[in-house]
């Protein structure tokens, strides 16, 4: 095992200069939760600064607190050696620093004109906005990023590699020196990201300090300069990052070594218990074909906005296809809502879990026996009792840490919340159950619990789809992965054939 | 989609036409262009109160305080007016904008600095300024005769063949389309509803495009209050009780979204007309006054239907060839 310190020694030392921007000390502290603990990190001009760290490391938190959404609990922000403070964002675009955030902040009753500009609109003699220049400034950071987007149209009918570039275009029409940008990547694909990375070339030789934030390794290495990574709130190294090798980051990154956290156990694979043929959606996707195996986990991998999730939920009936059929165990279904769906075995865990996966305000044991009050209840009378000899039930199986059953389920972490989501679902004895970024801002313990938990799911013999985003995941868990691409199906692979290349190449099309 | 919405406010115009020939086949007048001119004056007061109310449910809020507002600025400048007969009438006008405006800042800061949801906010203030005007009056009533002759008359002297009541809508109408189109305050109103976290990001005070709306809401309010007064030749506690609502439904009659960040001037004018003109044809086709707040019901509820129907999500764009002009980006 690697400590902090032999980690910091074995980077190499970043060259000196004068930093644009300096963090000293920074803490952010939210109820429960120090999601930044102490950090250090600056930013230099002409340089691309890689932020590294798994999904609830504090990126986002460290990106809130430099675009002013945020104010942190400690620590300064410097910028040219001096003081600053943001009490909003206003103040930080004051001070020159912009964003592309990770979750595209857009509006889709405005023009793309007008999402560019607005909060910077140029105005006329008058002080009035000035129409004529956002439209041509736009048309013309558009076209720096090789899109002809027609900048007087909403933004509501694009798709969301375009809402990207859109996002990408505001953070550009800001004349800023420090520009971040939290995984600009993850909804563009291949010829979009070299579009991307030939701006960010551009702006390096213009002297703009710049913050990079992703997942993928290679694109990392390809365009940044320096690095640091972060790991539950803390700095944990940071140095030139070409004279640093990968396993060192990833290592700086987990904490341990990363086959620890997919404790995959071999399934036994059985007939086929859900076909999906040739399901088509209007917008979201077209033409999706596979069949799931009793005790398989399909892994579902493609970018943000590839239609993953708009597929499963359209096979939960949230949604309901244009055509296509669906075969349970060998039997034509039609599924009209959700309630067709759980009655004939299939359960969706969502990705957000707050907003479509719990009543965070209800106790545990309530969350846990909503889908299958039927069954706890007495003559159509809801029985606590019975609800709560349900919920144990699951709970300690479940390894659920909890001080009661009673308990609101806000109350609890990331990860034990996920078991009550994956509990309720349970309840009701499924056969297949899809879950949606299962471990998605869940720390890394709780990981691994998670992880073994849908092994053994699988290895009872559930069908499991599980979408995911992160590629460890997807290759340390799956037994196949089908990779869409733009709501297409970009192929299935086997396991055996698993590398990390091939479902990127697939997910990001080689244009 | 913005095809669409152009398509909607033409829907309602069209709708509004066929409403009033219509009506032409039982009152042959209705349509003659003194009777149209009638109409649009006759709704003008609700067309100045309905575009306030738009720009407060563009940012994600509602006033339920404006015809409360209206009601305590009417009578406060009608008591002006009787006792102190010099003043002249302009500034009788400004202090009537003035004191509404102020009623509307105090809703506007409860809103922004005490976080309180704005239907509570004005539930609360509404019956406040109801009470206040109470308290002015002692529920005493001011008469025709105590008013001054300009008081009552100016709005209705003609100009171009309109009374200048209906020009004033006019202007309002334009200065409300130039506020949101033209301005940074109108543009942040848009984006305060449409996404208030994005807003944000975007560096916008979303609590401070609120807080404005609620002035100039209260503002309108105010000008309508002396309006309000002049046209009708009397003021007393309970004028235009209810009329929030009227100014609610024109809103969404017109299209705009009570979700926050949809909407356009013109759906909220045409939402009002076609308020005014079941208002004003009812009683010439002879169907009572109950049958007629009935029948606005009726409409009001389809409109929301329809709006919901409208706004409802079709599923995100994922495939390339149901974007719009992906030719760039492929």
């Amino acid at each position: 095992m690697m400590t902090l310190q032999s980690a910091k020694l074995a980077a190499g030392a970043i060259p000196a200069g004068e930093p644009v921007l300096e963090m000293r000390g920074i803490s952010q502290i939210f109820p429960g939760v120090k999601a930044l603990d102490r950090v250090d990190i600056a930013l230099y001009p002409g340089k691309v600064t890689a932020l590294i760290g798994e999904n609830g490391a504090g990126k986002s938190t460290l990106v809130k607190i430099l675009t002013g959404i945020y104010r942190p609990n400690e620590g300064e922000i410097l910028i040219d050696g001096k003081a600053a403070s943001f009490a909003n964002a206003q103040d930080a675009i004051d001070a020159g620093v912009t964003a592309i955030h990770q979750e595209t902040v857009l509006f889709d009753e405005l023009t793309v004109g007008e999402n560019i500009f607005l909060g910077h609109a140029p105005r006329t003699r008058l002080g009035l906005i000035d129409w004529r220049t956002i439209n041509e400034r736009s048309r013309d950071l558009m076209k720096a990023l090789e899109s002809d987007i027609d900048p007087t149209t909403k933004l509501k009918d694009f798709s969301i590699a375009q809402r990207h570039l859109v996002a990408i275009a505001r953070a550009l029409s800001v004349d800023a020196r420090i520009v971040i940008m939290d995984e600009p990547t993850a909804a563009l694909s291949r010829k979009e990201i070299d579009d991307l990375f030939r701006i960010v070339e551009g702006l390096k030789r213009q002297g703009k300090a710049i913050l990079f934030i992703s997942h993928k390794f290679d694109e990392l290495y390809e365009i940044a300069d320096n690095y640091a990574v972060f790991r539950d709130g803390r700095m944990v190294g940071s140095g030139v990052l070409k004279d640093t090798p990968q396993d060192e980051i990833v290592r700086q990154m987990v904490g341990r070594d990363v086959h620890d956290v997919f404790p995959k156990t071999e399934a036994v694979i059985g007939a086929p218990v859900l076909s999906v043929r040739g399901y088509s959606h209007e917008t979201e996707f077209r033409d999706i074909s596979f069949d799931l195996r009793k005790g398989e986990i399909l892994g579902v991998y493609g970018l943000i906005g590839a239609g993953r999730s708009e597929l499963c939920q359209s096979i939960f009936g949230i949604t309901r296809p244009k055509s296509g059929t669906l075969e349970l165990e060998s039997r034509e279904i039609t599924i009209r809502d959700t309630s067709d769906a759980i009655a004939a075995g299939i359960v969706y865990v969502p990705e957000e879990r707050g907003r479509h996966g719990l009543a965070l305000e209800l106790p545990i044991y309530q969350n846990m026996s909503l889908p299958s009050l039927i069954r706890t209840s007495v003559s159509g009378f809801l029985k606590a009792a019975n609800e709560l000899k349900l919920a144990r039930r699951f709970a300690e199986r479940l390894d659920l840490r909890a001080a009661a059953l009673s308990v609101p389920v806000g109350t609890l972490s990331g990860g034990n919340q996920q078991k009550v989501v994956i509990g309720k679902w349970l309840a009701t004895s499924p056969k297949v159950i899809i879950l949606d970024e299962p471990t998605k801002g869940i720390d890394i313990g709780s990981k691994a619990a998670v992880h073994g938990f849908i092994s053994e799911l699988a290895s009872e013999g559930l069908s499991i789809i599980m979408i995911s985003s992160e590629l460890p995941e997807i290759l340390g868990m799956s037994d196949r992965v089908l990779v869409m691409r733009e709501g297409l199906q970009a192929g299935i692979f086997e396991r055996e054939s698993l590398t990390a290349e091939t479902l990127v190449r697939a997910a990001t099309g080689n244009a | 989609m913005q095809n669409l919405l152009k398509n909607r406010e033409i829907l309602l115009a069209l709708i509004i036409i066929g409403m009033i020939l219509s009506f032409t086949t039982r009152a042959p007048n209705f349509a003659s262009p003194a009777s149209l001119a009638n109409i649009f004056n006759d709704t003008s007061i609700l067309i100045i109160l309905a575009l306030g109310q738009m720009v407060v449910i563009l940012t994600k809020s509602i006033d339920l305080s404006v015809a409360a507002n209206l009601a305590f600025t009417g009578m406060a400048v009608a008591m002006l007016d009787s006792t102190y007969p010099g003043m002249p009438l302009a500034l009788l006008v400004l202090v009537a904008i003035a004191i509404g405006a102020a009623l509307g800042a105090i809703n506007g800061f409860l809103v922004w600095a005490l976080q309180i949801p704005p239907i509570v906010v004005t539930l609360g203030t509404l019956t406040i300024y109801r009470g206040m005007s109470f308290v002015l009056s002692s529920g005493a009533w001011v008469n025709a005769h105590q008013m001054q002759p300009d008081f009552l008359g100016v709005p209705r002297l003609p100009v171009l063949g309109l009374p200048i009541l209906s020009w004033v809508a006019i202007a309002v109408i334009l200065l409300i389309g130039f506020i949101l189109a033209r301005t940074p305050f109108g543009r942040s109103a848009y984006a305060a509803g449409g996404n208030p976290v994005a807003a944000i990001y975007a560096g916008i005070d979303v609590g401070r495009a609120r807080f404005l709306a609620f002035v100039l809401s209260g503002a309108l309010a105010g000008l309508s209050g002396y309006l309000w007064v002049s046209r009708y030749a009397v003021a007393y506690v309970d004028i235009a009780a209810g009329f929030e609502l009227d100014s609610v439904a024109a809103c969404v009659i017109g299209g705009i979204s009570i979700a926050g960040g949809i909407g356009t001037v013109i759906g909220t004018v045409l939402g009002a007309l076609f308020l005014g003109v079941i208002k004003n044809a009812l009683p010439v086709i002879g169907i009572s006054p109950f049958a007629q707040m009935a029948i606005s019901g009726i409409v009001i509820v389809l409109a929301v239907v329809f709006n919901a129907r409208a706004e409802r999500k079709k599923g995100r764009i994922i495939l390339r060839d149901r974007a719009a002009r992906t030719e760039g980006a492929a």
